[in-house]
Parts: structure tokens; sequence; C-alpha cells
């Protein structure tokens, strides 16, 4: 026996595991900071005011972020109910159906290009061909740029998703006589729920605290609306004017925002891991 | 041809059949008869087109494009391979289970349901009956009966092929194909599997592909030799184990070779 060997691998092994902890620690050490910044900050908004009042006009004492904390509910809800089953149902396609047909081929390729496209330009685009069409902005154009964000990452997890699922699963189903549609939905999504769910979750997440494309789309709005054909408060737009004001209680409230965003989407991690693991093993 | 009491009557006859993965000839001209109510073994060298065989029996191939077959398989008089054939009707009447025991991702109930929904309209205590009978037939009632709400992937290995037997058995199929069943299975599992399949010739035709030749002796009326894409050597069971004609057979089964 080399001894030599052995103890070279020893040595390598210690390397390896010391950079990947140290990654590891790294990731972890600006996660913690970001979040003590965030919550040294932004506790002092979180109040009962701040989901009751709507924002303040400047100069005006008080105020919280109802109207803009709707808005972002109402549109990354309708983000959601849009995107989902177009989402899905693509990655479906491309796994059952289209495949390794040249229609699948464009369709990852027009995906791929989506999901790496600058959020500003699709604000833009849909600036271009919404707002600047009707000439005012509104909750329905900022949804629309949502979806343009969303569905692309739906596309690609649902795809990743159903292609872990083993090819024997969906013989298995075809053995049995079932038509391509029944396996799609009752075997290979089935099989992949938790991971097409988690995507969707991920995808929301991602979404919630996208600005640039708000910016040129749904905008903002002072006062509490439910209109989606009208402009519309959100958080991430709220946060970036409020943010760089030179009002000591709208920079407080932007704090309180970004805390909000924050928890939101950490809680939204937390669930889509805890409640599909559990799913998963049962 | 045997020379027993009854007349033996064919469930499938193959003729002239010819695979092709894209342009490699996986099986060279395969004549066979498959006689109804009978088990046949299909045994091997790896490679040697006896898993091929029997994903032609159900068009399962048809999945995959590049793949093809020529030739004829009659199937009750009826050529499969006929490009009009409705492949999921064929696939509920020649069911299939695979190497690997591949349970739904659903309560076990549901899994013996799934295939039956498909093509039949029964009331919920018709299905409570089918499914009863399907997982009695596959040797698996007594172990789940007072847990069918329970997912299908929460039983061992054993239980999940036995379980996968059921649900082809669900069917109604007249046909069942075991493509390598037991191979991922520990010996007393094996077992049972294979006293399975002795029951299941009463009611079913069966076609087994095994890598065992202990198991094709135990469990098969017929057996097929295969090596390299052609169709060697083919009789009873006892006359292939016994006296085989050809030497190649011989050198295999004697564990010469392979």
């Amino acid at each position: 026996m080399d001894l030599k060997i052995y103890k070279r691998r020893q040595l390598v092994n210690r390397v390896g595991l010391t950079l990947s902890m140290s990654a590891m620690g790294l990731g972890l050490f600006v996660l913690l900071w970001i979040l003590y910044v965030l919550f040294s900050n932004g506790i002092a908004a979180l109040d009962w005011a701040m989901f009751t009042q709507s924002t303040p006009a400047p100069g005006s004492e008080g105020g919280g972020l109802a109207n803009a904390i709707v808005g972002s509910l109402m549109m990354v809800g309708v983000t959601a109910l849009v995107s989902t089953p177009i989402g899905i149902l693509a990655g479906v396609y491309l796994t059952e159906y289209g495949d390794q047909s040249k229609t699948a081929g464009l369709t990852r390729f027009v995906t791929d290009i989506m999901l790496s496209a600058p959020s500003i330009v699709l604000g833009l685009f849909v600036y271009a061909v919404m707002v600047a069409q009707v000439k005012h902005f509104s909750g329905w154009a900022g949804t629309v740029a949502l979806s343009l964000i969303a569905i692309p990452v739906v596309v690609r997890t649902t795809e990743n998703m159903l292609r872990l699922v083993p090819g024997s699963l969906r013989e298995a189903a075809f053995a049995l006589g079932a038509p391509r549609w029944k396996v799609a939905t009752m075997i290979t999504l089935r099989a992949a729920q938790s991971g097409v769910m988690t995507g969707l979750l991920l995808a929301l997440a991602r979404i919630s605290g996208e600005t640039a494309p708000l910016l040129f789309t749904a905008l903002n709005n002072q006062f509490f609306s439910t209109n989606m054909n009208a402009p519309m408060a959100n958080l991430p737009v709220v946060i970036f004017q409020f943010a760089m004001s030179p009002y000591d209680n709208w920079v407080r409230l932007a704090w309180g925002g970004a805390l909000l965003i924050t928890l939101t989407v950490l809680i939204l991690n937390i669930v889509a891991r805890v409640f599909f693991r559990d799913n998963a093993q049962r | 041809m045997p020379a027993s009491d009854t007349p033996i009557r064919n469930a499938i006859e193959i003729r002239n059949l010819d695979f092709f993965y894209g342009t490699f000839k996986g099986l060279k001209n395969i004549n066979l008869d498959i006689a109804e109510g009978k088990v046949t073994a299909f045994i091997g060298p790896s490679g040697c087109g006896k898993s091929t065989l029997l994903r032609t029996l159900n068009r399962m191939y048809s999945l995959y494009p590049g793949q093809r077959a020529e030739g004829q398989i009659n199937l009750h008089g009826q050529n499969i391979l006929d490009p009009k054939q409705d492949l999921n009707l064929l696939r509920a009447r020649v069911g299939m289970v695979f190497q690997k025991p591949t349970p739904f991702p659903m309560s076990i109930y549901d899994n013996i349901a799934f295939g039956v929904k498909l093509y039949e309209n029964l009331s919920r205590s018709e299905m409570d009956e089918r499914v009863e009978w399907a997982l009695t037939k596959g040797a698996i009632w007594n172990e789940v009966k007072d847990k069918l709400g329970q997912s299908g992937l929460s039983l061992s290995g054993g239980q999940q092929q036995r379980l996968c037997i059921a649900r082809t058995v669900a069917v109604k199929p007249s046909v069942i194909l075991l493509d390598e069943p037991t191979s991922a299975l520990d010996p007393i599992s094996t077992a049972k599997v294979e006293e399975l399949v002795n029951e299941l010739k009463n009611d079913y035709t069966v076609a087994i592909v095994t890598h065992n030749m202990q198991q094709a002796a135990r469990v098969s009326d017929y057996t097929a030799y295969m090596y390299l894409g052609e169709l060697i050597e083919f009789g009873k069971t006892d006359q292939i184990f016994m006296k085989p004609a050809r030497q190649e057979t011989e050198d295999y089964i004697t564990g010469r070779f392979g």
C-alpha cells in the first residue's frame, strides 16, 4: 500500500473542504449582515400603522404602507394566476410533448433569453406597447411586466423538475394504456409536484421584489386604490422613492417596507421547503 | 411442437421480425409463437435483444423516435405492427411489468384504480371490489388491506413490485409481459413473485425476460434462447434445459459462456 497517495488525497480533501466551508461562511455572513441592517433600521417602522395607513404626503407626519402592500399583493397575485398555468403548460410541453422537436428547441431558446433579459428592458417594453398606447400607468401593465419575468422562471423550473422524473415511471403509465395527457397530468406532474410548486414560489419571491419593471408600468400611487386600470402603489417602487427622500418618516417607511419584503420572501422560501419536504416523504 | 393432450393456441405469432435502433439492427428475423395460457421465457446474455423483443409486443418502442420494427406480430390474429393499430388499446390488452418497481406517486388504492379508470366506468363499490381482486391476484392484499390510503412509495421494493403486477392485472389484459421483474429484488421477494407468475398463467399468457436461468427453468413452459439479436433456439423449457438441440444453447445454459 502506498501511503503517500492516501496522504495526498487526505490533504486535497482537507483543502477542498476548507474552501467550500469558507464559501458557505461568506454567503451566510453576508445574508446575516443584510438581515441585521434591515432589522436594525426597519423594525421601528414595523407597527400597526404601517398596515392600516397609506403612504404619507410630503411633509406630513406618520403614515404607512397599506396602499403599497395591497398593490403589491394584487399585482403579484394576478401575476401568479397568469404565469402559473402558462409556465406549467409550457414546461409540460417541453418535456412530455415537444422534447427534441424544433418548436421545443426554439421555446427553450426564447425562454433562456427571457430569463436573462434585464428586467428594466422588459419594463420598457411593456411601457412602449401598453402604457404609451393608453397614455397612463396601470396595475395591469405592472402585472404584464411581472408575468414576463415570472413565466420563463416557471417554465424552466417545471421543465427541470419534470426531467428528474424517471422515464420508467412514464413507461409504466403508458404500459397501462394511458394516453399522453393523462401520463403528463396524473403521473409526471404529480411526481414532480413539490419541485414545481417550489419553483412557483421562488418565481413569486423573485418578482415581489422587482422594481425596475414596475417603475415604467404601475409607477406608484400615493392613495389607496384597488383599481388595476390606474397607477398602483407597490412596495418596491415606494422603497425606491422613499429611501432617497429627505423626509425622516419616508426613509423609516422605506426600511420597514424593505424588511417586510425580505421577511415575506424568507417565509415563502421556508414554507416551500418545510411543506414540500414533508409532502415528498409521505 | 409439444405432443400434449390439448391443442395449444397461440396468443402471439411473431413473423420475420426485424428491429432497428436507428441504423443498428437489434433483432434479426425473429419467428416465434407464444402459447396462450403458458409462460414463455426469453433468456440470453445482456444485449441479446430479449428485452427489445418484449418491448415490441406492446409497442413500447414507439415512444421513442428512431426505433422501428418490421415484419408481423399477430396478437390473436391481428397484426399489431400495423400503423393503424391504436397503441393505448394495445397496451391495455398487453400489460407490462418492469425491472425496477414503478409505483405511481399516489395511494396504493389509486395505483390500482388508475389503469382501471382509463377504460372502465365503475361505481365506488365495484372499484373497491376490483382493487381487492387485483391486489389478491398480486398476492399483496393481506399486507396492504389496512393501508390502502397510504402512498405506494411507502412499500418495500418487493411489495412495490407485486403492487405493479397487481396494477397490470387490474386492467384485465390478455397478455402480461415481465421484463426482468425480480432482478432488483431480494431472494424472498423473488420467490413470491415467481409463485405469482405460476398463478398468473392460469388466466393470462405470460412472457418473461430473465437473466436468471434457474428462474426460467422454474417458472416457464417454453424458453427462447437469444444471442446477438437472433433467436437461437426455442422449445419446451424441459427440452431446452435437458437436451438443447444447439451447441450454443447448451454452452450458455451450462455456464460455459455468457
